[in-house]
């Protein structure tokens, strides 16, 4: 009996644990959201409104309405697509080497991937500014792409090469058996097989590039020619922030990053952790 | 959406086949010369958009470069080791160096500690409960750092914030139109909540998955031979998790060190010199006042600095991926 109630009081416990995390990861959110559809006089009140009634579209106006929101966000996308599909391309050949072939340098490669990641960008900016300066591609987003590269392929060699480890080699080494040729076996059976942490890792690389603030910041002057982070950071600037302004700003940012990451989160966190612990 | 993503990236493997066909003496002579053909695009441009600013970075280190220079295009002219000089003799330095640590120790102690907790307790929790937390933690891991940033300004706002109205509900002190930006220790305070929050479903959830893999009969056993909660943590579960617990701590150092957004856009992008970090140090000096050259020697010492930091993780890891 007394075990038994134990047994519940450390049930109970566990669950109000786990009703706080919720709490405290998911407010926020709720508290973006909720700001975002309420009228001025409700955000600017020193009793919290919990609901967001009675309901507004006007921030979502307000946010839309602001200078260069569809600029930035087709420059947005322009850079990411690029980026992201470049480095993908690049990375599957060298990811394809790392993880299928013998040769030598192998292991200096690897050592390379994890050291390269490890260099901070925020340090890099400044010789990639003065050298981008130099060649007239500052304000440009030919040059914001090309800075992507330097942590986007590093990640996307590294991933890649993750996914293609924990596919079997028994797999291509059959089909070869069976009269393929090598290429052959890549296209036909590891293709396939690794197209799932293709997509995983593009989707992945799109949320770094479209998250970045610290290169588009400084490469990127004129508002024209801004990404949307950009465009998000600059409301805030002035004094007496419109919150509601911001918060729908910031749920319009959020959403096609929150869209992606729901489909190929349990993917990356594989990947990544696989890449890690096996050679 | 899915078959058109997946079809994008094969146009190389066609024109690669031709190659490994032919069972001619050529081709196998060739054949050694596959890898490097493969990873010569990638590391062409690694060296151009990497390997070269990295070096740069470390010429300038050596420079006067300013405004002067910039404008005139002109290369910077060598001072020897005179920017190392003026930086390690100024005390700040080394305030700035210190509270970078600090900082960076106390995000990755916290993101570790209690993204191992949520993981254990994630494994102890029913189904129905699990979901929910893991839904939130997703949640808050998807949340860009810039909304991050947004919302939490907007909740730990001094007038209208929800933070302010619910401590002094709690009866915690009196937060009536408090700045949590007045007194650095607060503002680092909400710093590092802002950081933990998006770096903890990250490790929790990654932690989560590895625990699924720890066989629950070896942690039973030692349960059954009088082993504490603490121990068969400490000796069984742990030392099968160790990779995945050091790719962890590696990444979130890496990550913690060179914090730059938060505090940048938190403090609406004009930080006071008392929150200042390496990064924003380094940034301030070169794209503020135009000192390219001082701003590349802070850099080179944050790099160096991360690169001993994380040196013991990394060779630990290089062990593992040698076996």
């Amino acid at each position: 009996m007394r075990v038994l109630t134990r047994r519940r009081a450390t049930r109970l416990l566990l669950n109000a644990a786990a009703l706080l995390l919720f709490a405290v990861t998911v407010f926020p959110i709720y508290w973006m959201v909720a700001t975002g559809f309420k009228r001025g006089v409700d955000i600017l009140s020193f009793e919290p409104k919990w609901l967001p009634f009675p309901a507004t579209l006007d921030n979502y106006r307000t946010a839309i309405g602001k200078p260069f929101f569809t600029t930035d966000v087709l420059n947005s996308m322009i850079v990411v697509a690029v980026t992201v599909l470049v480095s993908l391309g690049l990375a599957f050949l060298a990811a394809l080497a790392a993880a299928r072939f013998h040769f030598s340098g192998r292991k200096a490669l690897v050592v390379m991937l994890i050291v390269v990641q490890m260099v901070p960008l925020e340090a890099l900016i400044i010789p990639i500014y003065l050298m981008l300066d130099k060649a007239n591609q500052t304000d440009k987003l030919t040059g914001i792409i090309v800075t992507y590269m330097t942590f986007v392929l590093p990640f996307t060699i590294w991933t890649l090469r993750g996914f293609i480890i924990n596919i079997p080699m028994e797999l291509e080494e059959a089909a070869m058996v069976d009269g393929c040729t090598r290429a052959g076996a890549f296209r036909r059976i590891l293709f396939p097989l690794v197209a799932p942490g293709l997509v995983a890792t593009a989707v992945f690389s799109f949320i770094l590039v479209w998250n970045d603030y610290l290169i588009a910041y400084v490469l990127l002057q004129s508002p024209e020619r801004q990404t949307l982070g950009i465009w998000l950071a600059s409301f805030t600037t002035n004094h007496g922030t419109d919150w509601g302004g911001v918060m729908a700003g910031s749920t319009l940012y959020a959403i096609p990053v929150v869209v992606f990451f729901l489909l190929v989160q349990r993917r990356v966190v594989s990947g990544l952790t696989a890449g890690a612990v096996k050679g | 959406m899915r078959a058109v993503e997946t079809r994008r990236p094969s146009p190389p493997s066609p024109r690669r086949a031709p190659e490994a066909p032919r069972p001619g003496a050529r081709a196998r002579r060739l054949r050694p010369l596959v890898p490097y053909a493969l990873l010569a695009p990638s590391l062409l441009v690694l060296a151009a958009v990497l390997a070269y600013p990295l070096y740069r970075l470390l010429v300038l280190s050596f420079q006067q470069y300013g405004l002067r220079e910039l404008f005139a295009g002109t290369e910077g002219r060598f001072i020897g080791m005179e920017n190392y000089r003026s930086i390690l003799a100024d005390s700040f330095f080394w305030t700035v160096v210190a509270r970078t640590v600090v900082f960076a120790a106390v995000c990755v102690g916290l993101t570790m500690v209690l993204g191992t907790l949520v993981a254990l307790l994630l494994r102890r929790l029913g189904r129905g409960m699990r979901l929910l937390v893991t839904a939130g933690l997703v949640a808050a891991w998807a949340t860009p750092v810039l909304t991050a940033v947004a919302i939490w300004q907007w909740m730990f706002d001094f007038e209208f914030g929800v933070v302010n109205w619910l401590l002094t509900r709690l009866g915690v002190g009196d937060f009536v139109n408090h700045n949590w930006f007045d007194r650095p220790l607060e503002g680092f305070a909400v710093i590092v909540l802002v950081v933990v929050w998006g770096a903890l479903p990250f490790v929790a959830v990654t932690l989560h998955a590895g625990l699924t893999q720890v066989p629950a009969e070896l942690e039973e056993a030692a349960q059954v031979d009088g082993g504490g909660a603490w121990q068969v943590f400490r000796n069984v579960t742990f030392p099968i998790l160790k990779p995945i617990f050091l790719l962890l701590a590696i990444l979130s150092t890496i990550w913690d060190f060179k914090v730059f957004t938060q505090i940048w856009v938190m403090l609406n992008q004009r930080p006071g010199r008392d929150y200042f970090l390496l990064g924003i140090w380094s940034y301030s000096e070169s794209f503020g006042v135009s000192n390219y050259g001082k701003g590349a020697t802070i850099a080179v010492v944050m790099v160096v600095l991360l690169m001993v930091l994380t040196a013991v993780y990394v060779r630990q890891m290089l062990r593992a991926v040698e076996a």
